[in-house]
């Protein structure tokens, strides 16, 4: 029986989010929440592992109230338990704080059913660090395997993990000492269709939800804002550049200007 | 913390085959002039297995000092041992800025070292700057969804960290007669208490030229409708030899795969041509190919920002154009190639 746990976010969706000219700032509104989509995959995984050797699937979010929702549907995807932190002492993060407060959690669970494996997503489209992982795997004290492409094996007697990493060039297969934490490739799964009874329970769902208070030896000072090392201190526009001069013409006349502008570097072609 | 205590501008060297990794390089280049900005030296930290004599390029392209760690320990990158080696070299030697490539080794290093200092780091940063009198560094990024940029900071803490892109910055160019001091480090670590093996390393070797090492880029956006239309693209690639590249939306539409992928979380590229066709220009993916030699972009609507960022722009139907391009770089690109081995016969006759 493995307990796996995924971290999961969720997030303004990114490409239909508009900018608010004014402030520079992402208008939320303008932009549905969903689950991260990288986090997604991390979820697929932790089934399809329970799956392959019998076990438990918990998800973790730190986030407002509404990310309910994204919990809802990691119990779509196969979750069988959802627990959040929620919290304005959490609030302002960054992975620093971040993974501080995920990691004081994930000890809270780890007390009610010990921790055999955490899978991160490789990053999150609005923070878009990938740093928040590794970042627990350091505070839990135990190794962090980032860029998981495929699970080779888990064997939880013999206590250990093999995975494919991806690099630049290939891939390295590794073997780690359990418990250890992935952060996932999109490539190591397609998400799975829903099934009905899945989508039945994720509606009635409630997950279980901590406040700061509700986790035990927690040092306030490094939570939140006031936990987070790096600040924004400033959000611009950079200057636009000139642009580029426009051919003009008939669609024929415009295909020759630019025909003679690239075959003008004779020596790519030549060879 | 005392932040006076903290002096010189590092760069993590990041070691791939027996060699200094290109994004090292450039690193040092953007790092010599912060260090000279600042009036203070730049260091690098050269990590691995036999990897000492690599100490001289590194001075070549700016650095004033290198910290070696080098034992068999450190054959392969994994986290844990390289962490000890820089957390201790950190400890000891208390550098005020520390720079690591944004590459999979860079970020994995970053962020643990990052939480076990505890410091401030900042991910895939394009611009870097800063503050002569204080040291602070400008970090700065393109932020969420749209056309902005966010400068980071880390006031209080030390050092300030940040990872940067391949082919963002530039790399000086080598200097041999440069020298500098070699620090060789040790520390105890015992193979036996190591909790992560690397079991094996297997390399593919992608058929296609790879898109950062290309000369010419042919990249194609949503604007190609759809993935037969993004066909077009291929098919301009290959009769220009040119690699294949795409806008994330492409990739996230599932016309082609990740590694074509150009932008801030897919690969920068710096070919001498490249070509926008049906991108948009949005500046995640302006970060990752605005150092092109050669920028055109197709785009059918006059506003696109895309052409802000171009040398050569067309206003016009992707669909339309690319065929005649195509038509026409068959017929002339052949002519070219006989010129040019005419003009070899003449110079052996
Ligand atoms: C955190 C984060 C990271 C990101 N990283 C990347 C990244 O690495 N790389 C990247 O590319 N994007 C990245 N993006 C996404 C980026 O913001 C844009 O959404 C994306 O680049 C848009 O892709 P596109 O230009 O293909 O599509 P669109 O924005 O939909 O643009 C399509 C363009 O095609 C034009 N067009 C339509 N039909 C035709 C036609 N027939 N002929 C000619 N032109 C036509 C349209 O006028 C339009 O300009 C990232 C976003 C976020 C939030
Ligand atoms: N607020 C959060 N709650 C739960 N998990 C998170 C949160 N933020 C980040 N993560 C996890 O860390 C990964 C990397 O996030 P990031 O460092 O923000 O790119 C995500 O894919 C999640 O798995």
């Amino acid at each position: 029986m493995l307990h796996i746990v995924a971290c999961i976010k969720q997030v303004p969706d990114t490409k239909v989010a508009k900018i608010n000219p004014k402030t520079n700032t992402i208008d939320r509104a303008s932009a549905p929440a969903i689950l991260n989509p990288y986090d997604a995959h991390a979820v697929e995984e932790a089934v399809r592992l329970k799956k392959r050797y019998g076990g438990v699937v918990s998800v973790l979010t730190m986030g407002p109230p509404p990310a309910v929702k994204a919990i809802r549907k990691c119990i779509e995807l196969g979750a069988d338990e959802g627990y959040m932190i929620s919290d304005r002492a959490f609030a302002g993060a960054d992975t620093l704080a971040t993974s501080y407060a995920l990691a004081k959690a994930l000890e809270q669970i780890a007390k009610q059913r010990p921790i055999d494996l955490i899978i991160c997503g490789k990053m999150t489209i609005d923070g878009d660090t990938g740093q928040v992982g590794p970042g627990i795997a350091r505070r839990l004290d135990i190794p962090p395997l980032t860029g998981v492409n495929k699970v080779v094996e888990i064997n939880k007697e013999k206590g250990y993990a093999i995975v494919h990493r991806k690099l630049e060039d290939g891939y390295e297969v590794v073997k780690s000492t359990l418990p250890c934490l992935f952060t996932v490739e999109k490539e190591i799964n397609d998400i799975s269709f829903a099934p009905l009874p899945n989508m039945i329970k994720a509606a009635r769902y409630y997950p279980t939800i901590w406040t700061a208070n509700d986790l035990e030896n927690v040092d306030r000072k490094q939570l939140g804002l006031k936990g987070s090392p790096t600040i924004v201190s400033k959000i611009w526009t950079p200057p636009k550049p000139k642009g580029g001069e426009m051919l003009e013409g008939t669609t024929e006349e415009k295909v020759e200007q630019l025909l003679s502008i690239v075959l003008e570097k004779k020596e790519l072609f030549q060879s | 913390m005392n932040l006076a205590d903290y002096q010189g501008i590092w760069v993590y060297i990041e070691v791939k085959d027996g060699k200094v990794a290109p994004v090292s390089l450039e690193l040092l280049g953007a790092g010599r002039k912060l260090a000279d900005k600042r009036g203070t030296e730049l260091g690098g930290v050269l990590i691995g297995s036999g990897i000492k004599e690599l100490a001289p390029t590194l001075f070549a392209y700016g650095a004033d000092v290198v910290y070696v760690y080098d034992d068999p320990i450190f054959a392969h990158y994994r986290t844990e041992p390289y962490m000890r080696a820089l957390l201790h070299c950190c400890q000891k030697y208390k550098p005020e800025v520390l720079l690591y490539g944004a590459t999979p080794t860079g970020k994995d290093l970053a962020s643990a070292i990052a939480t076990d200092l505890p410091t401030g780091l900042t991910a895939d940063t394009t611009i870097l700057d800063i503050e002569e009198d204080t040291g602070l560094l400008l970090a700065s990024r393109p932020a969420f969804g749209g056309n902005i940029m966010a400068t980071i900071l880390c006031k209080k803490y030390r050092p300030q960290m940040a990872t940067v892109r391949p082919k963002v910055m530039k790399a000086l160019p080598p200097d041999p007669t440069r020298t500098g001091r070699i620090v060789e480090e040790r520390i105890e670590l015992r193979e036996e208490e190591m909790r992560t093996k690397v079991l094996e390393v297997v390399r593919q070797t992608v058929k296609k030229a790879r898109i950062d090492e290309a000369d010419i880029v042919v990249a194609g956006g949503k604007g190609m409708g759809s993935k037969e239309g993004f066909q077009l693209i291929h098919e301009l690639a290959d009769v220009l030899g040119a690699a294949v590249g795409a806008s994330r939306d492409v990739v996230e539409a599932g016309w082609i795969d990740h590694h074509h992928q150009v932008g801030q979380t897919g690969v920068t590229v710096t070919p001498k041509i490249y070509f926008a066709i049906g991108i948009s220009g949005a500046i995640q993916h302006i970060v990752g190919m605005q150092n092109s030699e050669l920028i055109i972009a197709i785009n059918k609507d006059p506003n696109a920002p895309i052409f802000q960022s171009c040398h050569y722009g067309i206003v016009g139907d992707a669909l339309e154009i690319v065929p005649l391009l195509i038509k026409r770089f068959k017929e002339e690109i052949p002519k070219l190639k006989a010129s040019a081995d005419a003009k070899e016969e003449i110079r052996h006759a």
